[in-house]
């Protein structure tokens, strides 16, 4: 029976990760129909840049623990900020109306050149600022021993799947980016100014991604190389619940993070294959993801 | 009706022919750019992970030990038998490549080294899947090649007679055996085993050469779990509870680099290792950084007698100041097992028949090294296996221990064992060694 | 069979080529031998991405070629090169006619996502077959020819001469391909399937037999990097090396079959010369390269050969 439990509490935990690693892959395609392969880059650069500052705030002593989480924040929210703005403004706006494969290729060129840029600017040791993770302590649930931490991670990735919904469904904002997911032209014809709509789309996903990589980093060691690791990841979660639904992103991180709890408990040769397994029978079943809309086909 | 195709300018028409023309010129003009090692220079082409996630544990620390010889060397610093200037009096040149992108990638590389930038001698090599590919290609050009790192039991079981290619650090399975013989002493009264391993060859190997070794050694010992989750995934969420639900009184682990940090991290804050005693075979790389995050206790091994194990030699005194005061951090077992490598090349090419201030023949080298025994950082080094091209030491395994006062984490309760108790002989793979029940070792 | 004036060139660069290899220096035949192979699978995702489909598991049909190649050399003995290939090709033709009855269901990234989780598939069966030596792989058995074995060290230039004359009758092959019927049908449903489709034909059909033969081909590469490395590891089916070849396939663009070949070649030299120039950080090297051509020639490297881009030019300036 405890294994029943460790699953849920596992696959939660898990899903709650996955569905913050994968929110703003899928805010940027759903909007502006791009795959962004450089979401890996930002979840890393999010990463680091919490783990250099708050591995600096903790080693000096420098003050109270609370200040080392808003520094952890204000950090992801900076770098996602810098970083989203300058890719945004300095490359991708010239590259709009561009085939989306071709879109694709761009955001992976760009992630092979935030790799060493990350490697210049952080170098190639593994950051370890554990202190807010380690800080937060434990507790015992169903007889499992949970880390505090992770819990409130699961907190902070419903808080944020509910802004982000809330922010879609009943702002003024919301409506008009639901316009342009669902017809560029004709919101533009409408007189959205689809450009600014797009700067805003893409450095919101960017910040996301950045929080993602900074949230994690307490719990990990950053090391180069685990942005690339996600992207496999984040694609399968966006892939499956359909592109551009924040519901979607949801229940798949939901269902891929039971099925690889579930996995890893019982049956661990096929925790590799778990991802891709759910990815295909989702696919085969409903061919654009789980809450994707079937687009009408233009001739 | 007119012919509308307009006339194509004849350069056009031409364009691939002279596009293989000058492919073919261009490739003449390289081959003359490359007498670079006609020089007098020893050149050594060094492999390892410049980027990555083995930059940080291992390949950094072993380019830095790499530089730290060779200026030593060059200014003939090092204690006696080293204290000859350079190689053999020839100044000593690096080229470093990085290791990353692949096996197939680095065999390209390694031509291109050996053929094109014209190395004297090849040291590198961490990545098991690398030594594997790498080793026949050397066999091929002839090429003087130290593998320094890389763990395979398989490294010389296709190639039962080489002659180019030896390796100066140890077979992993000595890793487990080790751990195994370490167990017994320490906590003899264990039974459930569990362990976690990166699901790749090294994890896998590691794995089962421990679960074997414990059957032999331990037989009361039973395997009640074991997790092997992706390469550098970082969150053990699921893994730490699957482990804990079994209520292992050991967890054994080969796990390396960011993950093994990460794992030591979780497990710890989740009280995973107040009820077991976690191995981590490779656990000394991040002895400095672990803190207050480890348990006290937690056994951890170097891969041999290297960085926190090595004894206090005069080469060992003079390497782990010189690494310090370059580096500000003492050397761990990667940066002692990089230093290895380029002592055993410099004593088989001083020991080769060659002149003196000249770089010697591949050959010679080759057999000067050749079932020779040399000093090193770590103790003496005799290559004993793989008929002399394979090095036999002892390996040590510790407790952590976290001093709260002076912030410094060390090893306690170290016991070493001989190579002759842990390495397999030649004739027979590892698995079949440690299943016969390890016919032969002498151990005390 | 009447050679037009495109394959006639394509087949003379390739004789000069392989002379070219007898002074050329060894490493940079070698270089070449893999920049060939790597092409050879390049061709195979060119023929999907004429019909508008962009793979990014391409690496599976690669793998198995390879793996064919080193599993019958080291568990059935067969050293016979043409034997060896043709096992990979036949493997990976079994393969992809069974996945491509799904594949071809699907269109843009959910097809790119369906062949990488495959590839991936792949891969991890590979890491978990410690008979197969997991992620370490195995090494690949010297190759004969009906018998003939090349001398010590001069296998790399048989090697290299036996590409080069496979690659230039497969591009001869493919450019007829590619301007036959079924070729146009591709071109046809990359502009348009719904058209395709109300003019009377089986755009998911086309395609299949399209993904088929394109799977035979990359397998064709993967079994001659096998060869030419000497070692095969499942990372053949990782993601990352199928996106190295949509990279590559994108530097040469579409429109001509030697465009992989240049671009291919051109990838190893830029590659080799980073690493070595810049051993800290080649990558980004390669990523602010692969930008520029995408930025200055989105048609690829072959549109500054064939005048297409300044015709584009000229196009926009007028306009």
């Amino acid at each position: 029976m405890l294994s029943v439990y460790a699953v849920l509490i596992d696959g939660a935990i898990y899903a709650s990760w996955l569905f913050l690693v994968a929110a703003g892959l899928t805010v940027i395609y759903g909007v502006m129909r791009i795959l962004n392969m450089a979401h890996g880059s930002f979840y890393a650069i999010g990463a680091y840049a919490a783990a250099s500052l708050v591995g600096w705030y903790f080693n000096n002593g420098v003050g109270p623990v609370w200040v080392g989480y808003l520094m952890m924040l204000g950090s992801a929210l900076a770098a996602g900020l810098a970083v989203g703005l300058l890719i945004e403004r300095g490359l991708l706006r010239f590259m709009y109306g561009r085939d989306e494969v071709l879109m694709v290729i761009i955001t992976y060129a760009l992630l092979l050149i935030l790799e060493d840029a990350m490697k210049m600017v952080w170098g190639v040791n593994p950051y370890f600022a554990y202190q807010p993770y380690a800080a937060m302590g434990r507790s015992v649930l169903a007889g499992l021993k949970v880390s505090n931490y992770d819990l409130m991670l699961v907190g902070v990735s419903l808080v944020i799947g509910f802004a982000l919904w809330l922010w879609l469904e009943r702002t003024h904002q919301g409506k008009v980016l639901r316009a342009v997911i669902h017809d560029r032209e004709v919101a533009q014809a409408m007189g959205v100014n689809v450009r600014r709509v797009f700067t805003l789309v893409f450095v919101l996903g960017t910040v996301l991604g950045t929080l993602a990589g900074a949230l994690t980093a307490p719990a990990i060691s950053v090391a180069p190389g685990i942005g690339v690791e996600i992207i496999v990841l984040a694609f399968a979660v966006v892939v499956i619940g359909g592109m551009g639904s924040i519901e979607g992103a949801a229940l798949g991180a939901l269902l891929v993070g039971l099925s690889r709890a579930a996995a890893v408990h019982y049956a661990p040769q096929f925790e590799l294959f778990v991802i891709y397994g759910v990815m295909a029978l989702v696919l085969a079943v409903r061919p654009q993801g789980l809450f994707g809309r079937v687009l009408a086909r233009k001739i | 009706m007119n012919n509308y195709k307009k006339s194509v300018p004849f350069y056009r028409k031409a364009l691939p022919l002279t596009l293989a023309i000058a492919t073919a010129g261009v490739s003449i003009a390289f081959s003359a750019a490359a007498v670079a090692a006609e020089n007098g220079k020893f050149r050594i082409g060094l492999v390892t992970f410049l980027s990555g996630p083995a930059a940080g544990p291992f390949g950094e620390p072993s380019a830095n030990a790499a530089k730290v010889l060779v200026d030593g060397l060059n200014q003939g610093k090092l204690p006696a038998p080293y204290d000859k200037l350079g190689i053999n009096g020839a100044e000593i040149e690096m080229v470093i490549i990085d290791e990353a992108g692949g096996a197939a990638k680095q065999v390209e590389e390694f031509r291109n080294l050996v053929q094109r930038q014209k190395v004297d001698a090849v040291v590198g090599y961490i990545s098991s899947g690398d030594c594997l590919a790498v080793a026949p290609v050397a066999e091929e050009l002839g090429a003087m090649t130290v593998l320094y790192d890389c763990g395979t039991s398989q490294l010389f079981s296709e190639d039962k007679t080489p002659q180019y290619v030896f390796r100066t650090g140890l077979d992993a399975s000595v890793d487990n055996i080790g751990a195994a013989r370490y167990l017994a002493k320490t906590h003899p009264n264990a039974v459930r085993v569990g362990g976690i391993q990166q699901n790749y060859a090294f994890g896998q190997d590691s794995w089962s050469d421990f679960t074997l070794s414990m059957a032999q050694i331990m037989p009361k010992s039973e395997v009640v779990e074991s997790q092997m989750p992706k390469v550098f995934q970082g969150q053990y969420g699921a893994e730490i509870s699957a482990l804990s639900v079994k209520r292992p009184d050991i967890i054994h682990s080969s796990f390396w680099g960011g993950d093994m940090e990460a794992l030591v991290l979780q497990a710890n804050s989740r009280g995973l290792f107040e009820e077991a005693t976690a191995v981590l075979t490779c656990g000394e790389s991040a002895l400095v950084r672990y803190k207050d995050q480890a348990p006290n206790g937690m056994i951890i091994g170097g891969r041999g007698p290297f960085g926190a194990f090595a004894p206090q030699n005069p080469l060992n005194s003079w390497f782990t100041q010189a690494y310090q005061s370059a580096y500000k951090a003492a050397p761990t077992y990667p940066a002692t097992k990089m230093a290895q490598a380029i002592l055993g090349l410099k004593f088989a090419a001083e020991n080769a028949k060659a002149e003196a201030g000249k770089v010697p023949p591949a050959l010679e080298m080759a057999k000067a090294l050749k079932g020779a025994t040399f000093e090193s950082v770590s103790g003496t080094v005799q290559m004993a296996r793989a008929g002399g091209h394979q090095a036999m030491q002892g390996i040590a395994y510790g407790e952590y221990y976290f001093d709260k006062t002076s912030q410094k984490g060390s090893v306690q309760n170290v016991i070493a064992f001989a190579g002759e108790c842990v390495t397999p002989p030649d004739g027979t793979s590892a698995h079949d060694w440690i299943k016969a029940g390890f016919p032969g070792a002498q151990c005390n | 069979m009447c050679l037009d004036k495109t394959e006639l060139m394509m087949l003379g660069v390739g004789v000069v080529l392989a002379t070219s290899g007898l002074v050329a220096p060894q490493w940079l035949v070698f270089l070449l031998t893999m920049a060939l192979a790597k092409s050879l699978v390049v061709q195979g995702v060119v023929m999907q991405m004429r019909a508008g489909l962009v793979t990014f598991g391409q690496g599976l049909y690669f793998c198995i070629g390879g793996y064919a190649v080193g599993m019958s050399g080291h568990f059935l003995t067969i050293s016979d090169l043409p034997t060896l290939l043709l096992i990979g090709v036949a493997s990976a033709v079994a393969l992809a006619m069974i996945l491509g009855l799904l594949m071809t269901r699907y269109r843009e990234i959910f097809f790119a996502m369906l062949s990488l989780a495959f590839s991936m598939i792949l891969y991890g069966m590979l890491v978990k077959s410690p008979g197969l030596g997991s992620t370490d792989g195995f090494n690949v058995i010297a190759w004969t020819l009906f018998g003939w074995s090349p001398a010590t060290g001069q296998a790399p230039l048989a090697l290299f001469v036996i590409i080069i004359a496979v690659s230039a009758v497969l591009a001869v092959l493919l450019h007829r391909y590619g301007h036959s019927s079924a070729g146009a049908m591709c071109e046809a449903i990359r502009e348009n399937e719904v058209r395709v489709e109300y003019l009377g034909q089986s755009p998911r059909w086309v395609l299949y037999m399209n993904y088929v033969a394109a799977a035979g081909v990359s397998a064709l590469g993967g079994g001659f990097m096998a060869l030419a490395a000497g070692h095969i590891d499942p990372e053949m089916a990782y993601w990352i090396t199928s996106g190295e070849f949509v990279f590559i396939a994108l530097l040469g663009g579409t429109s001509h079959v030697a465009a992989p070949i240049l671009a291919a070649i051109l990838f190893a030299v830029v590659r080799t010369y980073a690493i070595e120039l810049v051993p800290h950080s080649w990558q980004m090297i390669l990523g602010i390269t692969l930008l520029a051509i995408i930025v200055f020639l989105p048609k690829g490297l072959w549109s500054l050969l064939s005048g297409q881009a300044r015709r584009a030019k000229a196009v926009e300036a007028k306009a």
